[in-house]
């Protein structure tokens, strides 16, 4: 008996990536930009990343138990989610207000449409939209210890009122904004190591950078100095490497992934320079996820050896 | 067709086919007048005196009324009583004529009264249609209760005006917008149809047996959606 045949379906060759390891190097991933919020912003930077992980964690345990689900929370991806949003955060917000904001993300954008990989569009995204618009303190302009605060405005709203700032500081970090989203070099240092591992492809973070620079070289009349200010300002890097990418709600195939990047880098353009909001990144993740199955099945694949429809 | 008893014809409004949550019919005026409790309250009430009154009439006039003409006669009903409501809660409750504004006109339009004029009122006696006017119209003031204490709480931190000690200094403000209003219903959808466990609408596709309107409708719209075929 032990010679009989085993016959399956396909796909017969797996991989070895799980999902809690994939959630693994996407924590890994954020860490350098989370290292740096603290060192910019100082210690309440750790309270508002603690206060949404441990919010994140908890919500989805107990959610499952409520329930009565297979407990998810082994899979790491409430502890990602909790990460990207704190990191998407401004460092003085009320606390009350982050666990607030985590538990929207935890049960109403992911554990009521069944949990990861059946969310309909990125929890840390959809949450971050709900903050902006529940609560004022979102928009306040914070700003890193040892810099020179008297300008009193975010990068983005300086550069809207046709002034320059130092593109250095920009990557380094030293401007205001959300405690994760100012230091350029610590996220492309993530996005580099996901790269590395596999875990993203180039396409997205390539063509939403992309033509998002692209699109303010032509606003700003080819000042390329400008444009690389514009895109290195706001929340376009973080944006673009760690929740643009997010499998459940980005396209499968390489032409997907770039319409799906083009897509997202012409409405944060368009809302930055012409809409009511400083910044656009996160309106544009949200619309381009809405629209996400539809560039999927633009883009499904020939099978091979199979009719044209 | 089987008779309902009368009991059920009064009490099926609250629960079972809630006009806002089951029927999902004027959900113009539950997203609009549910960022307070106070307008919401007064908002119900309103429609509760319409619906009650304009069954009545129109389940009078049912053997008078053509058919073919029978939406605009109505639209006429409706509206006049629309209009004498309006009159009296600008002449007696000012405050709450300044609240609900245009939606108090928009009773007329409320698709629940001519949704019970059509589908009840015009084919029942008086005395259950006023029943049916009364419990429609109680389902609708408890639901717009109840998504206007989830909206007031969270979004200003206080209940029918009165402020509420710890979450008035936590308070939501995006519940008392358009958007959380939208999230509220839906949530509210899914609690409803968690507690009748699904049982009133069976199935997803657009048929009699997945309608919860099919008992008094008796498959009119099927007929009409055929007709237009």
């Amino acid at each position: 008996m032990d010679k009989m045949l085993h016959v399956s379906v396909s796909p017969h060759i797996h991989g070895k990536k799980s999902t809690t390891g994939i959630m693994l190097d996407v924590i890994l991933a954020l860490l350098p930009a989370s290292v740096a919020g603290v060192l910019l912003f100082g210690l309440s930077a750790l309270w508002v990343i603690a206060t949404c992980v441990v919010t994140a964690v908890a919500c989805e345990a107990l959610f499952n138990l409520i329930v009565k689900k297979e407990q998810t929370v082994g899979d790491l991806s409430a502890i990602v989610t909790g990460l990207l949003l704190a990191l998407n955060l401004p460092a003085n917000i009320p606390l009350w207000q982050a666990a607030v904001g985590t538990l929207f993300a935890i049960i109403v954008v992911k554990c009521i449409f069944g949990g990861l990989g059946h969310n309909v569009v990125n929890p840390a995204i959809t949450a971050r939209v709900f903050m902006l618009i529940a609560f004022g303190s979102m928009t306040a302009a914070v700003f890193p210890a040892g810099v020179d605060a008297t300008a009193g405005a975010t990068p983005l709203s300086v550069l809207a009122k046709g002034e320059t700032v130092q593109l250095m500081d920009l990557f380094l970090g030293k401007c205001g904004g959300a405690l994760g989203e100012t230091s350029a070099l610590a996220l492309l240092i993530g996005g580099i190591y996901l790269l590395a591992r596999r875990v993203i492809s180039w396409h997205i973070p390539v063509s939403f950078i992309g033509s998002a620079f692209l699109l303010s070289l032509l606003v700003e009349k080819g000042d390329a100095t400008a444009a690389l200010a514009w895109i290195l300002s706001g929340g376009l890097f973080i944006g673009a490497i760690f929740m643009a990418t997010d499998y459940v709600t980005s396209p499968t195939t390489a032409k997907g992934k770039l319409i799906f990047g083009i897509g997202a880098g012409v409405i944060t353009v368009l809302v930055r320079f012409f809409g009511t909001y400083p910044e656009g990144v996160s309106f544009a993740i949200l619309l381009m996820n809405i629209v996400n199955p539809y560039i999927d099945s633009l883009c499904t694949r020939k099978v091979f050896g199979g009719s044209k429809k | 067709m089987k008779k309902e008893n009368t009991m059920s014809v009064l009490l099926k409004g609250l629960l079972r086919e809630n006009p806002v949550f089951v029927l999902i019919l004027g959900t113009c005026p539950t997203l609009a007048t549910t960022t307070t409790v106070t307008g919401a309250f007064g908002m119900g009430l309103a429609t509760l005196a319409v619906l009650v009154c304009s069954n009545i009439v129109i389940s009078a006039l049912r053997k008078f009324i053509p058919d073919t003409v029978r939406i605009p006669c109505y639209i006429v009903v409706i509206a006049g009583f629309v209009t004498v409501v309006q009159m009296l809660i600008q002449a007696f409750i000012p405050d709450l004529y300044e609240t609900l504004g245009v939606y108090l006109a928009l009773i007329t339009v409320n698709c629940i009264i001519l949704g019970r004029a059509e589908m009840f009122a015009g084919k029942n006696p008086i005395g259950r249609s006023a029943l049916d006017g009364i419990g429609m119209g109680l389902g609708f003031t408890l639901a717009l209760l109840a998504m206007a204490t989830v909206r007031e709480v969270l979004g200003a931190g206080t209940f029918a005006g009165m402020e509420i000690p710890f979450l008035v200094d936590h308070k939501i403000e995006l519940m008392a917008k358009a958007p959380g209003g939208l999230m509220v219903y839906g949530i509210l959808i899914a609690v409803v149809n968690k507690i009748t466990k699904g049982k009133v609408i069976k199935k997803k596709e657009f048929s009699c047996a997945g309608c919860p309107a099919a008992a008094e409708c008796a498959g009119g719209c099927a007929e009409a959606v055929k007709e237009e075929q």
